[in-house]
């Protein structure tokens, strides 16, 4: 997010879901699309069959890599590499849209300099790529004036999360697939609310509507409707919390919904820091393995027990209804906030509806500026920006002008990730959601008879090759060991993975595979970099 | 049977669900028609969107933590804890002493809430989710 917000001026997909189906050229890097976003996934396949393109960066054979055109099977964390060569051969076969380039963006000629300074075998030969099906790929891109590109996790979590972000906004920006209906570049969003959360400031260095928090007169505003401070200083990022350790500055946390021992990289640590709080309060729907560690647990109203709004991937903000009464004696987390917070003398803690929460929403966020919920109730929601009561909301962005005027170049370099492989640790983990029947830490799937039914338990994906040459059998348990932890773990034979690579999900909690992930961060984004960590595969002992 | 109009709560793409409500329990999902996104399809999570609602593995009581072991209290008591340890914490260690963590799960309404209250009431920015991981 921060890395298009650089470029653009707005971290959002800039695109409508439904647009996608429009496409000619469809880029999907990062994102195994057709198990972690299904509804997108259709739209990208239905393209397909309309005759649209289909190029997929994945390191993985994922099932929309069969379907690919091009697959570009790149080495784990070559992705800056990669799309600079896409870059450099765009403008070797002068492919490149120089009047969107003069008209809408900035500082295009330092790129230019610098792409003309690369060695394309050099690139191909870092990315594990051949030349060949790079220069396809850049001339299927580039030929195209609809060309979209979708980006998820396996971009941003990275240590070069940033860089890899306007890596592929410098290749929009290139060939002028930004503005408009059917092109654009859109980061797929993986929770229900995730991007409500980011535009509501659940964020240390922003205020609703991502305001700068350090600017004096937004602060003002807000002190006004809110009759209290607002500390001027950003706070601390979510690993920088749940990492601070056994001497960390944090004392005490309130967790809602979330499940940090099994989500954050290098659990060890996570465990470690929490369990050393002086106080920790979660609220959740089930007993997590985060709340298994906290002195009070609040009992929290599911979906389907409350109201409110959430907003998706595509800047739709819509209602959510409540089907029935809340069971036992949960409450929704929206009652629990304000009674805590009456309970703290934090002022305006009493709203007696969600409507009514909005329309304090409507009045500080300028993007939701009209999100009044009778105008949501009359159809599908509305997606941000919507300036005002009588704004339609915005189906596409950056038409005209980017959010921050012009779109800006930046010059990125290719990086080696945080940890190589080495004799001791020769394999590359690659970590993600693994399966189209279960969903992050699992809490909800795992309490769903018929998806634990589908997908009982979680599997390490190693090519046939490695397993060979290991000696071992698929079906069997092995131990899968970095220099941080180790975990138990049954094996999967696949061709999905390339010798070298190993591939597991974070879904269970019996296979905690943060143990082995670094907890190296983006510097800018604060993103783990759960995508790259290096890794011994071996027979378990009591197998 | 009744047919409650809502949003999926698993990934991202926000499709249209309809949840169908007996006698005060969740016993179906079915995807909305007209909906942008869902168009009449659903993924098989979003299928068996309401199996969790009612397992017996759900939280529904408020518990607190007593000889190391959680014991079910009542929300005045949980919340009063609550409220009180937090406030300790800030006293004696200063407002960025406490940290939150909202929730991409939760709506906006809530998210809202909780960073109002983190900062106009604990007087910390140290907020965040995880829309990293």
């Amino acid at each position: 997010m921060v890395g298009l917000a650089t470029s653009f001026g707005s971290g959002a997909m800039t695109n409508s879901i439904g647009e996608l189906e429009g496409a000619d050229v469809l880029l999907v890097t990062g994102s195994n699309t057709t198990e972690t976003h299904p509804q997108i996934g259709r739209n990208i396949l239905n393209a397909v069959d309309h005759g649209a393109k289909l190029l997929v960066i994945d390191p993985r054979k994922t099932d929309l890599a069969r379907q690919a055109d091009i697959h570009l099977a790149l080495r784990p964390g070559t992705d800056i590499a990669l799309i600079n060569a896409m870059m450099r051969v765009i403008l070797d076969e002068d492919l490149a849209d120089q009047l969107f380039i003069s008209m809408r963006t900035e500082d295009f000629i330092e790129l230019r300099d610098y792409l003309f300074r690369l060695d394309l075998d050099e690139l191909a030969r870092i990315t594990g790529v051949s030349l060949r099906d790079i220069h396809e790929a850049a001339c299927i891109y580039a030929r195209s004036c609809k060309s979209v590109i979708c980006y998820c996790l396996g971009i941003t979590q990275h240590t070069c999360g940033t860089d890899n972000v306007q890596a592929i906004a410098n290749l929009a920006m290139l060939t002028g697939n930004v503005e408009k209906e059917h092109g654009g570049v859109d980061p797929l969003r993986g929770q229900n609310n995730v991007q409500g959360a980011c535009d509501m400031a659940a964020l240390p260095a922003v205020l609703p509507g991502y305001q700068d928090l350090t600017d004096t007169d937004v602060r003002k505003r807000f002190e006004q409707v809110w009759g209290a401070d607002v500390p001027p200083v950003p706070g601390k990022s979510l690993t920088e919390m749940t990492h601070s350790g056994p001497d960390g500055d944090i004392r005490a946390m309130f967790i809602m919904g979330e499940n940090p021992v099994i989500s954050d990289p290098h659990l060890n640590r996570v465990e470690a820091t929490l369990k050393q709080l002086d106080f920790l309060a979660v609220s959740d729907i089930f007993l997590t393995e985060t709340a298994r560690l906290a002195d009070v647990v609040f009992p929290a109203a599911s979906f389907a027990e409350k109201g409110g709004t959430i907003t998706n991937s595509e800047r739709r903000v819509q209602l959510c209804h409540r089907a029935i009464p809340p069971i036992g004696n949960c409450r929704p987390d929206s009652e629990i906030i304000m009674e805590l917070g009456r309970r703290l003398g934090c002022p305006g803690m009493d709203f007696d509806s969600d409507a009514e929460i909005m329309e304090e929403i409507c009045l500080l966020t300028p993007i939701y500026g009209g999100m009044y919920y009778d105008r949501l109730a009359e159809n599908w929601g509305l997606q941000w920006p919507c300036w005002n009561r009588d704004h339609p909301g915005t189906v596409f962005l950056h038409k005209y002008y980017f959010a921050r005027g012009k779109g800006r170049f930046t010059v990125v370099a290719h990086q080696e990730p945080s940890e190589q492989p080495e004799e001791k640790y020769p394999f590359t983990l690659v970590t993600g959601r693994g399966s189209y029947h279960h969903y992050h830490t699992a809490t909800m799937t795992r309490n769903s008879r018929r998806l634990v039914r589908e997908c009982p338990e979680a599997l390490l994906e190693i090519s046939r090759k490695d397993c060979k040459d290991l000696e071992l059998h698929s079906g069997e348990m092995v131990e899968v060991s970095s220099r941080r932890g180790t975990v138990l773990v049954r094996l999967e034979v696949t061709d999905r993975v390339k010798p070298g690579t190993v591939f597991t999900s974070f879904h269970f909690w019996e296979v905690p595979v943060n143990k082995l992930t670094v907890d190296a961060l983006d510097p800018r984004s604060k993103c783990p970099e759960f995508k790259v960590c290096s890794v011994n595969v071996r027979k378990a002992a009591h197998a | 049977m009744r047919d409650v109009m809502t949003i999926c709560n698993y990934c991202g793409c926000g499709c249209g669900v309809y949840l169908k409500v007996e006698q005060g329990r969740i016993v179906g999902s079915t995807p909305s028609g007209n909906h942008p996104i869902s168009r009449g399809n659903l993924c098989s999570k979003g299928w068996h969107l309401h199996e969790f609602i009612h397992s017996k593995n759900r939280l529904t009581k408020p518990l607190l933590r007593r000889n190391d072991t959680l014991c079910p209290v009542s929300w005045d008591e949980a919340l009063e804890v609550t409220a009180q340890s937090l406030r300790k914490a800030r006293d004696r260690h200063g407002a960025d002493a406490v940290g939150v963590l909202s929730s991409a799960k939760c709506t906006n309404e809530e998210n809202y809430l909780l960073q109002k209250l983190t900062r106009a009431g604990l007087g910390t920015n140290n907020i965040d989710h995880c829309a990293r991981l």
